[in-house]
């Protein structure tokens, strides 16, 4: 019996993003029986692909994942969280087409493999997440403040590293990571999802990163105490956020095969600290769970599509009834009401109890 | 007979397997500094917050200029005129000392600065509290804003002045001042309830002593007829008197030639501690005594690298080393259970488990996580040994009282199997049946070879598991005390020694 | 760390009036170096009145996020409930039966109506002010598409006259090519931001309103102990800094004459730079109004002197922000560790429940 309760605890924080995805689900079925049917059929390239909503949540919602698991640790060690993602994605990407492009804006032929491009891309997403990792642990400073320099520098430095032009890239194997790999029929950024999200699952299970950020999330100084180095633990999170955005940011230019500095993944940093809150994680860090934000993440994927599908609901709109899910999941899920129910339901097991007596 | 202010009757407050206050009286008169003293856990605290109304009582009543009255926040405290200044300043750093006196009080709109200034500075000059008025909080000294948060209470005509500690965190000059405040305070007819550890200040400062233990009324005397040694009995109890046998045995232990464990010369600390040399050998319990604030944490804090040494030369088992923050001293297997168990020691949202492997794993490296399995047996091994109550190894340890924290703590530091282990403040309220079965275990770890320093605020508890005793003072080593000289006396002198020579 | 000595009556400076004054001065020291080494532009008092035109409704958006800043709050959706107001209010202004007071009023009500639906939430159900506000910009930009997509330019005879509207200051001004002297002039919304920038200097000096926010800041715990009602506090700066940002986007319509969803992008992330520049910090507590005006006005320099010195890529701008914030953001978060004896603060909003409690 002790056993249940306590699993039932750890899975609690999954109910919300749970259930406002079955929620979500469970709409767009009633809308539309046949939103989920799964199709394949021949893309432009002449390969033979999945299509249909499910594919394009997944597909499209890779990026928030991956930046989820990055948000999803730095809040944890921190206490803050990383409003900057979305300007390092644009540094990502300039990076990325000033190694494959040199300074044409629309080269015959890559200047440099693509991997190399790939790692430049890493190395600098790291170097800004290290920046970034300083200031919040040797600086002492809220995360929240210390990335508000690059959400606001990013976007330029991200246009300056690209050599001042909105290159494009014609080369049809780099469109490979946003789109197919031919006979593939899934589309590489969910593989590339799927990747990562082992790549957290072993590195979870196979180093105590878990114990660590969360050790450092709730007791810095206890943590300290325990022989760890708090200060360095934080400045990981942030590494790793680097690696996330880079992914993300590689991911997002392979699909467009360009750049635009001033709207590439414009806002994701607001969806990526939704994804954790919806995820049940406590934005003051701590206990974490990196499946509820990816489901988090889903969700919100999930429910853009869905209102796109809905009657009314224009590309611009669509905010605004993403507003109101947000207020309403924030809300029911704050402290207040929280103590509220649980008030109420200590309240009726007494009176069950006294029943019984 | 002065009148009386407030009385306190029959109160009883109990939580969840801890009966804090049993049937407790208090009585509080006009123009009296009446001292509320027990050790750690005996319920001072508990009864306070009784007062102030941040608990609510089981049962008892509280009268105040013989009404009775109901309690039931802090803000109807302050209404009923019964203030507290706590040890923690409970005012806002950000403001102006002016404003702090003034802010939040009566009906008003406008702040009136010339005006608010000119009465702060009249009322900052009659109790000469050494203030401006237009002056930022922050920028005076802790003892300083204490006395504005007292100032506060005065003005708005409190009956009955509570204060919490208010000299842990100030030095000897800010507590001369504090005093002449309070006696000035007393001779306006303010009665106040002052709580302390400090013995020498219950005797300079307080007309009446309350005194407490373990949840339990012990009696109300005037300070003339409480020699300071019969309130040191009565604050302590005699009950563990049983355990007096096994600290022969282990007194044993040290005059044996064993090697060293841990040597440290001329060691001093960026927390303020004084040079000062250091040995223990295998098997070995000694103990670092002194009054709350005498450097006794600070002391092993430096040991254990948790604040930065300044200087010092290190030997661990011998051979040189240098320790620069916890993971060496983990390194170099020693072990550390801090004083203060909610802000360094637990960490409270991680499941027990988590929390006893925790030193152990970071010891082990980041790569090497214990498996799930050999988690869930390590932590099942010792909640059964040191008997944790707990609902599962799952549980956040935060769940758990604070005996049971204390073990987990305990078991943490047990899993390195260190050679030497500090213990401060192992014992800090948590009930006695566990006092006496974690001083056991510290006796028997002795014997199985491990060397051990153990703090405690109760000496006596001290006397039995300790078989030398570095006396301290002013983050000062002033004595060191071994066999024959170990007696509650001896101690108590060589601490007041230093108090004579310090007023001098 | 020398104690800076020229408070009143030889007191140090407070830290909100030690953080004014290093803006200011690193302000005057920008500006007059400018006027050194550029001269030009920077000699023009237009120039300097320029900065003022041109952010009116900056200035009146930061007020409003220094309200909720002192208390160690945030509001992000001020940028989008002014493009809302810009659109709102055109769309009024264009239809039949358009006035300017009723669109001013108009402007007023949505800000007031965000600050009050956040306000709520923030105070009397504890929710995380970042995220519902970030919720609010959404609902603010998304509201504005429902209601016109394409921007609308504003004809309004009324409105176009109120716009018109300039003030000459007498004796102040440069000389034209053709030599005749002319008065610099300010803009209308600039007099509305100078009052707006009064008042709340004002509030949060003389009012007990003002002063608890501060108190709020600078410990909650403590200022619920002092007797101060924390939840109606903060209620009341939500609402406020709502009503601002209404009005600042009325201001922005005057400004700019038209409205659009595009309005005001990021506006809401430069009214915190500003705010943080000006010596507001996160953590509540600190900061002068004064030094926000100091902030808008310092990061539009920044990017006067960029183009001066003939950085001419459109990069330049944002990365010279991004240093200046950086610059100010260690410079601050050195200074205060030094006062506050290496302790970080955290925002309230983001320390946990316990922390709190204890």
């Amino acid at each position: 019996m002790p056993k249940r309760k306590a699993l039932m605890q750890r899975y609690a924080q999954l109910l919300i993003p749970l259930l406002s995805l079955l929620a979500v689900i469970v709409i767009n079925l009633i809308v539309n029986p046949a939103f989920f049917t799964l199709a394949l059929r021949v893309n432009n390239a002449g390969n033979s692909v999945f299509a249909g909503n499910i594919i394009s949540i997944l597909d499209n919602g890779s990026e928030l994942a991956i930046l989820a698991i990055g948000m999803t640790l730095v809040t944890a060690a921190t206490g803050g969280q990383d409003i900057s993602v979305g300007a390092n994605i644009a540094i990502a990407g300039g990076v990325v087409l000033r190694v494959l492009c040199g300074n044409e804006a629309a080269p015959a032929s890559l200047h440099a493999p693509i991997i190399v491009a790939f790692l430049a891309c890493c190395a600098v997403a790291m170097l800004f997440g290290a920046f970034n990792g300083m200031l919040v642990s040797v600086f002492k400073i809220q995360p929240m403040i210390a990335t508000l320099i690059l959400y606001t520098a990013g976007r330029s430095i991200g246009y300056w590293v690209g050599g001042g032009q909105i290159a494009k890239i014609s080369d049809p194997f780099f469109s490979y990571f946003g789109g197919f790999i031919p006979g593939v029929p899934i589309p590489t950024p969910i593989i590339i999802t799927i990747a990562c999200i082992a790549a957290i699952v072993l590195a979870l299970r196979f180093t105590t990163l878990r114990l660590y950020t969360q050790s450092v999330g709730i007791n810095e100084k206890s943590a300290r105490l325990n022989g760890l180095n708090p200060l360095w633990i934080k400045f990981l999170t942030f590494l790793i956020i680097g690696v996330c955005v880079a992914i993300s940011g590689f991911i997002k230019v392979s699909r467009m095969s360009t750049v635009n500095y001033s709207s590439i993944a414009q806002d994701i940093e607001m969806d990526a600290i939704l994804a954790v809150a919806i995820g049940g994680n406590a934005l003051g860090g701590g206990k974490f769970s990196i499946g509820g934000s990816i489901l988090g993440a889903y969700t919100i994927q999930a429910l853009m599509v869905t209102l796109y599908s809905m009657p009314g609901v224009t590309s611009e709109s669509i905010r605004f009834y993403k507003a109101l899910v947000i207020i309403l999941l924030v809300s029911i899920s704050s402290p207040v009401v929280k103590n509220g129910v649980s008030k109420i339901r200590m309240l009726r097991k007494k009176d069950i109890a006294r029943e019984v007596v | 007979m002065k009148e009386t202010v407030l009385e306190m009757r029959n109160i009883s407050k109990e939580f969840p397997g801890v009966k804090a206050l049993q049937n407790v009286s208090f009585t509080l008169r006009e123009g009296e500094i009446h001292a509320l003293m027990g050790e750690n856990g005996a319920g001072k605290s508990t009864l306070i917050k009784v007062l102030t109304g941040v608990y609510s009582m089981d049962s008892g009543q509280i009268c105040l200029s013989g009404k009775p009255i109901k309690i039931k926040s802090p803000q109807d405290a302050q209404a009923f005129g019964i203030s507290t200044v706590y040890q923690e300043v409970t005012l806002c750093p950000n403001l102006t000392v002016a404003e702090n006196m003034f802010i939040g009080r009566g009906k008003y709109s406008f702040v009136k600065w010339a005006e608010m200034n000119r009465k702060a500075k009249m009322l900052l000059d009659n109790l000469g509290i050494p203030a401006k008025p237009a002056q930022q909080l922050a920028s005076c000294s802790l003892g300083v804003q204490q006395m504005v948060a007292i100032a506060r209470a005065v003005d708005m005509d409190c009956k009955a002045l509570i204060l919490d500690e208010p000299t842990s965190s100030l030095d000897e000059q800010e507590v001369v001042k504090l005093f002449s405040l309070m006696r000035d305070l007393r001779s306006r007819g303010v009665g106040i309830v002052f709580v302390t550890h400090f013995l020498e200040q219950v005797y300079e400062v307080c007309d009446k002593i309350t005194v407490l233990r373990s949840g339990e009324f012990v009696g109300e005397y005037s300070v003339e007829e409480l020699p300071r040694l019969d309130l040191i009995a009565k604050m302590m109890g005699k009950e563990l008197s049983s355990l007096s046998e096994i600290s022969e045995a282990a007194s044993m232990v040290h005059e044996s030639e064993s090697d060293f464990v841990y040597e440290a010369k001329n060691l001093s600390g960026s927390n303020g501690t004084k040079p000062f040399d250091f040995s223990i050998r295998r098997g070995e319990v000694n103990g670092f005594t002194g009054l709350l604030g005498s450097g006794r944490s600070e002391s092993v804090r430096t040991i254990f690298g948790a604040d930065k040494a300044l200087s010092g030369d290190i030997r661990v088992g011998g051979k040189p080393a240098r320790i620069a923050k916890p993971f060496d001293a983990m390194k170099a297997r020693i072990g550390y259970l801090p004083e203060d168990r909610k802000r360094d020691g637990i960490i409270a949202d991680l499941s027990v488990r988590d929390n006893i492997i925790m030193a152990l794993q970071v010891m082990r490296g980041a790569f090497r996580p214990f498996s799930k399995q050999e988690a869930e047996d390590f932590a099942t091994e010792y909640i059964e040994l040191l008997g944790i109550k707990t609902a599962s190894a799952d549980a956040p340890v935060g769940s758990l009282s604070g005996g049971n924290q204390q073990k987990v703590i305990l078991a943490r530091w047990l899993l390195t199997h260190p050679d030497y282990l500090i213990l401060d403040e192992p014992t800090r309220g948590i009930d006695i049946g566990t006092k006496v079965e974690i001083q056991k275990l510290v006796l028997r770890l002795a014997s199985e070879g491990m060397a051990i320093t153990f703090i405690s605020s109760e000496i006596e508890e001290m006397l039995r598991v300790c078989s030398r005793m570095i006396v301290m003072r002013d983050r000062n080593v002033v004595g060191e005390l071994t066999g024959s000289e170990l007696t509650q006396d001896k101690i108590m002198r060589t601490i007041a020694g230093g108090a004579a020579n310090a007023q001098a | 760390m020398p104690k800076l000595r020229f408070g009143k009556g030889g007191q140090p400076l407070t830290d909100s009036n030690l953080l004014l004054v290093i803006t200011v001065s690193i302000f005057a020291a920008m500006y007059i170096i400018s006027m050194i080494a550029f001269g030009g532009g920077f000699l023009n008092p237009q120039q300097f009145l320029n900065l003022f035109n041109e952010n009116a409704s900056l200035i009146v958006l930061a007020c409003g996020l220094s309200i909720v800043m002192v208390t160690a709050g945030i509001d992000i959706s001020v940028g989008g409930v002014t493009a809302l107001v810009t659109v709102c209010c055109a769309v009024h202004l264009q239809g039949q039966g358009g006035n300017v007071p009723a669109s001013l009023i108009l402007a007023l009500a949505i800000g007031v109506a965000f600050g009050l639906i956040q306000g709520l939430l923030v105070a009397y159900l504890d929710v995380q002010p970042f995220i519902i506000t970030l919720a609010g910009m959404f609902l603010a930009r998304g509201a504005a598409t429902m209601v016109e997509v394409n921007p609308i330019t504003v004809t309004h005879a009324g409105f176009a006259a109120l716009r018109k509207i300039e003030i000459r200051i007498p004796g102040i001004g440069y000389y034209a090519k053709n030599g005749n002297f002319i008065n610099s002039k300010i803009e209308l919304g600039v007099i509305i931001a100078l009052i707006v920038l009064i008042a709340v200097f004002a509030m949060f000096k003389w009012t007990r309103f003002g002063r608890n926010l501060y108190a709020i800041g600078g410990n909650s715990q403590s200022a619920l102990m002092l007797g101060i009602n924390i939840k109606r506090t903060k209620f009341f700066a939500y609402l406020l800094c709502g009503g601002l940002a209404g009005l600042g986007g009325f201001i922005y319509l005057l400004h700019t004459g038209s409205g659009a969803v595009t309005q005001a992008t990021g506006t809401e992330m430069k009214a915190i730079a500003a705010s943080i520049i000006g010596g507001f910090l996160l953590s509540g507590g600190v900061g002068n109004i004064l030094g926000t005006l100091f902030g808008v006005i310092s990061l539009v320099t920044i990017n006067n002197i960029v183009v001066s010195m003939g950085l001419k890529g459109p990069w330049w701008q944002g990365i010279t922000t991004g240093a200046m914030l950086c610059f100010f953001i260690v410079l601050q978060s050195i200074i205060m560790s030094r006062r506050n004896g290496g302790k970080a603060v955290r925002p309230i909003w983001m320390r946990k429940s316990r922390e709190i409690g204890s």
